[in-house]
């Protein structure tokens, strides 16, 4: 069973890596560059050297993150796409947080600003989940919305009333908060490189979010409101409460990234801090299965990519945007060969397509059984 | 619209389709011309419909040939059995409710396709013509969604009609009607037959005998028999259909006089549109006794389900279940306080399908000590259940892991008896609890539901066939516009009886035999 | 300041502001009327943006230049068309689940113009554009000349494709195909209509409004193109048919009270009231928010199979 599960992944990675590459090679051929070239850049360029690994790892982290929150969410039914939004408003709430304690020891300052930054986006999610369980309000178009007004928030709050006073005085006026003290920094793993131990964290996470849907009756519970709403509806299971956990424990999450980010890597709430992830965590929980043991490598994948499109950029002049036609490239293909190859008829069709490339001596043998 | 000629006949020879896991269609053979009606019956599950798609060219059959008028026929879509006067009347209309019924027409006569215009008069006048000439009134311009079951599949036979149809199939077409709309509608055929041929899809055999000339009997996806009608004894028929004599179990004794257990009390109960669809509903459920609600569809079956298991607000009116109030309960609380539920639709509300067998076995259960520890699942025991019950109920999977959706409809419906069953409820609902799933799995679960009964266990069956509510109940109750119109014990029941309340007439011939305990009869004075 | 001015200076601006959604969610009712949910609609209007931009930009100094305008519209409708054919490849043949999908074609069509854009102009550059067209006689109306009849022509072809889309829906054989196959696609199937490719034709006929759309907006609103100029018109637009109830008529007023809105606002930073711009920008994606809530009971008037891929051989 597993075993099938596994190949039928496989499979679908696969297919849908060569589909994906092929679409965005005529892209990159159509404006003027080579194709296997930039590949060859993007895949290989970032692992090249120690900085590259753990620049890579950097950014698997708050991918890693992400989409683990986005697998609880899509697993218990409601699609989250308001990632985005929510890694600000955890940006947002950590930063606080940190701003207003700065006196606190490490110990107790650093898991306070990543729980603030946790609420923060548990916060920003749940309203989409309660406006899905309560008003019936579709979640796609509701945790879009809500990207847009947590864009708006965050720089409003970073022009204003969060802007670093030093700004003001010296007067460029980059929109950025204050430094945040020392004491809530997250460790370096590899000194010299920006490679911290929000990596540890995000890694415990996959595997606490493993236990937590397979292994407890919460987990039970959300999935179970996922696959069948109805059916758990009539076993007694409050299927919109669960959808409200679900996009909390998702938001919870995207928030942590924002707050590991803030913490680990920039230090202060930027401009444009989230940079994308929130979309590319879609796509790295979707690649990985919606599965904590398919989502680790996938995010370290992405990284790569992210990573990879940044050096085509400066090398051979391909715009980074070029990450986001791949990842929309990536989610058209994983949902066809998904639910084409999930689909009964078109496996069989296809087995017969095979059986009749198959010459007549092995048909016997291979043919669709009756 | 086609310079072929129309129909006068059609063979079919070696038809052959199969789905994932299935083989619904072992080269079928069969033939049908003018002025014939041929019945087809078979088993729910033997591939006839999925034999009458393939004649529609709605499926494509994997080999076989269909001949019509002697030429071979290739339909890759049903505009092109139409195309050739082939007609049908489905199970389930095939009607857009919310387009009017020339609308509906019009989908299927492109010669009313105009460039940017539609031809909804032409399609009225069509209607009017066809509706008057086989006396089947049908008002044009009315929505369908506002139009009654009856009336809606007059509409399909007045639109298939319309579309040239000069074979007609009609795939069970008595399945929602009530005991005298069918009289109607079957005398109706008989007037129509002379100048068209019928197939006529049933497995209720007094139906196929009044009507039809010839009948072929599927079983498993073959012909097994081919015959005039008249030379044989629905009996005879009927040990055809089923291949072995499978006498379905039956209530024997008379039973325990429990105590009551559930007592509805004028429930009032809001249906999908506003309308109230329980009005005043009583009934009275003893420990110990299978209690039968008969009834056509769409009388408040559905929402008196859902009331029971707390899915729909109740608007008034109390089901007391031994002594506590559940109306407007959580499901969960009616759940633990012992009432079990076997579900309408099995597969999106008795299962998840996508979940393996044992985690659906602890759908209900999940939370209980047995299975989880402080809120961590215990998969070994969660095994060592599954393992028991599928044991126990002869659930047919290849492992406990296996995706329930995946099993036969039979094997699911087992899946979740024995999830209900094996909570140790006090009282069990059992909603069509054998539509559509095979004979041998059917009698498993009537004489499971027995033996439920005789341990004391008190049910409520509702079923809309008529010989399951004869053979288990020994009370039945009769479900007619949201009330209970009667209340007979099981032995006093025959299908002509039963057959005037479920149309909503009161029975005068007969008053209730005193025999019987007092029951609550409701809605009796309805006129 | 006089009332009716403040009144007449909103007003008339909202008219050109809601020419963009109202474009993109009557092409959107099209989809949904047909069963598809198209998310994706958002990523077509940038695509559309983006080809309506860089035809007439990249033919200035051609022969062609006085076409430019032309072309740019045309080359919207065909790369929206385009886009539409792509998102019923995947949604209808493969069946692919809708709303992922949708924000995968969302992905695509908003990198895909960024990624063109920079690599082909790379700059802010402007365009002329498509100029206003006061129409002789009725523009000259006092105060509804100036809010209706003085505009471009693109914002006269968006409100007279209103009546032409209900005339569609409501009163050809096609439109009669797409209600059919977004309520009961197997009816639709047996009565002989082909599901799957009036459904791809809805799609394209979609596809095709939403490049409009996003051309309407680059050519005539902005005069220039940016990744951000759609900024989720397009999920706004989704929003609207829901608001609406799947009638074009509807639609209508829920793009005029979004623009109206919108034209307040920017009215407001003009009369100088104080309000943080921040703020100011939100609002319509909150009033999208309240207004689904508010909607949320319409689903019997509606395609009642929206979202769900039709398989003519699944059984039921």
């Amino acid at each position: 069973m597993t075993k099938q599960k596994l190949v039928y992944g496989s499979v679908v990675v696969v297919a849908v890596s060569l589909i994906a590459a092929l679409l965005v090679a005529l892209v990159l051929y159509a404006i003027g560059a080579s194709p296997l070239a930039t590949y060859k850049t993007i895949l290989t360029g970032p692992l090249s050297d120690m900085f590259g690994v753990t620049e890579v790892l950097v950014r698997s982290v708050p991918l890693l993150l992400v989409g683990l929150g986005i697998a609880i969410s899509f697993r218990s039914g409601i699609l989250n796409i308001g990632a985005e939004g929510q890694i600000q408003m955890g940006v947002l709430a950590s930063t606080a947080m940190a701003l207003a304690f700065p006196h606190l020891p490490k110990a107790i300052l650093l898991p306070l600003v990543l729980m603030a930054g946790a609420l923060g986006g548990a916060l920003w999610g749940g309203i989409a989940g309660w406006l899905k369980a309560r008003l019936q309000v579709n979640e796609i178009l509701s945790t879009v919305m809500l990207n847009y007004i947590a864009a708006q928030v965050h720089t409003f709050l970073l022009r204003g009333p969060m802007l670093d006073p030093n700004e003001l005085e010296t007067g460029s006026g980059t929109p950025q908060s204050m430094r945040l003290p020392e004491a809530s920094f997250l460790d370096q793993i590899v000194p010299g490189t920006r490679l911290h131990t929000g990596l540890i964290l995000a890694l415990v996470a996959a595997v606490l979010v493993w236990v937590l849907l397979w292994k407890t009756t919460l987990g039970y519970r959300m999935r179970a409101a996922g696959a069948g709403a109805k059916a758990a509806r009539y076993a007694g299971i409050p299927v919109e409460r669960y959808l409200i956990i679900a996009m909390l424990l998702a938001g919870g999450f995207a928030g942590l990234a924002g707050a590991v980010e803030v913490t680990g890597v920039h230090h202060r709430a930027i401009e444009g801090i989230s940079s994308g992830y929130g979309f590319a965590g879609i796509v790295v929980a979707l690649f990985g299965g919606l599965h904590p043991a398919g989502i680790v490598p996938s995010a370290v994948f992405f990284g790569i990519l992210l990573i990879g499109a940044d050096m085509t950029q400066r090398s051979a002049g391909v715009p980074a945007n070029m990450v986001l036609v791949l990842q929309g490239v990536i989610i058209l293909s994983i949902v066809s060969a998904q639910s084409f190859l999930r689909n009964p008829y078109a496996q069989e069709r296809l087995l017969r397509w095979l059986g009749g490339l198959v010459p007549t001596a092995l048909r016997s043998k291979k043919g669709v059984q009756p | 619209m086609t310079c072929l000629e129309p129909i006068s006949e059609l063979k079919l020879e070696g038809i052959t389709k199969r789905f994932p896991g299935v083989l619904a269609c072992d080269g079928i053979s069969l033939e049908v011309r003018r002025g014939e009606v041929l019945a087809l019956v078979g088993e729910n599950g033997a591939g006839k419909t999925t034999l009458m798609n393939i004649i529609m060219g709605l499926y494509r059959p994997d080999s076989g040939t269909i001949y019509v008028n002697g030429e071979p026929a290739h339909f890759r879509a049903p505009g092109d059995a139409y195309a050739r006067g082939i007609g049908m009347v489905h199970q389930h209309f095939m009607l857009v409710p919310n387009m009017t019924v020339a609308e509906n027409l019009a989908m299927g006569l492109k010669q009313l396709h105009h460039f940017m215009r539609l031809d909804l008069k032409g399609a009225a006048q069509q209607i009017r013509e066809v509706s008057e000439r086989y006396e089947l009134p049908v008002n044009p311009d009315a929505y369908i969604w506002q139009l009654s079951v009856g009336e809606q599949q007059r509409v399909e036979l007045v639109t298939t009609l319309c579309l040239g149809a000069r074979l007609l199939i009609l795939d069970e077409p008595t399945s929602a009607l009530t005991p005298q709309e069918t009289d109607d509608l079957i005398e109706r055929l008989q007037r129509m037959a002379s100048e068209l041929a019928i197939i006529f899809i049933s497995h209720k055999l007094n139906e196929v005998k009044a009507l039809s000339d010839r009948v072929s009997i599927l079983r498993h996806g073959a012909v097994v028999f081919n015959g005039r009608t008249a030379n044989h004894e629905p009996s005879e028929l009927a040990a055809l259909m089923t291949g072995h004599d499978v006498t379905l179990p039956r209530n024997e004794g008379s039973g325990l006089q429990g105590q009551p257990l559930l007592s509805v009390k004028n429930l009032c109960v809001r249906g999908d549109r506003g309308n109230l669809a329980l009005d005043g509903l009583e009934l009275e459920l003893r420990a110990g006794e299978i209690l039968g609600v008969a009834g056509v569809s769409g009388n408040g079956q559905r929402e008196f389900a859902d009331a029971l298991a707390g899915l729909r607000p109740v608007e008034s009116g109390e089901i007391r279940f031994e002594g506590r109030d559940l109306a407007n309960r959580s499901p969960r609380e009616i759940i633990a306080s012992g009432m079990g539920y076997v579900p309408e639709d099995r597969q999106t509300e008795g299962i998840v399908p996508s979940f393996s067998v044992k985690d659906n076995l602890i759908l209900k259960d999940f939370a209980s000590r047995n299975f989880s520890r402080f809120s961590f699942l215990r998969r070994k025991d969660i095994d060592r259940n599954a393992e028991a019950l599928k044991e126990r109920f002869d659930i047919r999977c290849p492992s406990i892991n296996t995706a329930t959706g995946a099993l036969s409809g039979g094997n699911i419906q087992k899946v979740i008896l024995a999830r209900e069953i094996a909570r140790g409820p006090k009282a069990l609902v059992a909603v069509y609890p054998t539509r559509g799933i095979d004979m041998g799995a059917q009698e498993f679960i009537h004489s499971q539901l027995l033996e439920r009964r005789r341990e004391g266990i008190g049910i409520v069956l509702i079923s809309e066939e008529l010989e399951e509510v004869m053979n288990l109940s020994d009370r039945i109750a009769v479900i007619y516009k949201g009330k209970i119109l009667k209340i007979l014990p099981a032995v006093e029941a025959t299908r002509e009886r039963l057959g005037i309340l479920m149309a909503g007439l009161v029975d005068t011939d007969r008053p209730p035999a005193p025999a019987t305990p007092p029951l609550p009869v409701a809605g009796a004075a309805h006129d | 300041m006089n009332p009716g001015v403040m009144i007449f200076n909103v007003l008339s601006l909202a008219v050109p502001f809601s020419v963009a959604i109202l474009l993109a969610a009557l092409g959107e009712n099209f989809n949904q009327r047909a069963g598809v949910f198209n998310l994706g609609c958002d990523g077509i209007m940038c695509m559309g943006a983006f080809v309506g931009f860089m035809l007439p930009y990249s033919l200035k100094a051609s022969t062609l230049a006085p076409y430019g305008n032309l072309l740019g519209v045309l080359g919207a409708l065909v790369v929206g068309a385009l886009f539409g054919l792509l998102f019923a490849l995947v949604t209808v043949t493969f069946r692919a689940s809708q709303g992922i999908a949708g924000i995968g074609l969302q992905m695509l069509g908003w990198g895909l113009s960024g990624t063109l854009f920079r690599h082909f102009v790379g700059g802010v550059t402007g365009v002329e554009g498509i100029l206003a067209m006061p129409i002789p006689f009725l523009s000259r109306i006092p105060f509804l000349g100036g809010v209706l009849f003085n505009h471009n022509p693109l914002v006269y072809a968006a409100f007279l494709l209103v009546p032409a889309s209900w005339f569609l829906l409501y009163k050809t054989p096609w439109g009669l195909k797409v209600r059919a196959v977004g309520t009961h696609p197997r009816a639709a199937d047996t009565m002989g209509i082909h599901v799957d490719r009036t459904r791809y034709q809805a799609l394209m006929v979609g596809g095709a409004m939403a490049g409009l759309a996003g051309a309407y907006l680059s050519l005539c609103q902005a005069k220039m193109f940016s990744d951000d100029l759609v900024a989720g018109r397009g999920f706004i637009a989704v929003a609207l048919v829901y608001f609406g109830r799947w009638s074009p008529l509807g639609i209508l007023g829920g793009a005029m009270l979004f623009s109206i809105a919108q034209s307040f606002q920017l009215s407001m930073q003009v009369w100088g009231i104080k309000f943080p711009y921040e703020f100011a920008v939100m609002l319509p994606y909150v009033l999208v928010i309240v207004v689904l809530a508010l909607a949320r009971k319409a689903r019997q008037l509606g395609p009642t199979e929206l979202g769900k891929p039709y398989n003519r051989e699944m059984r039921f």
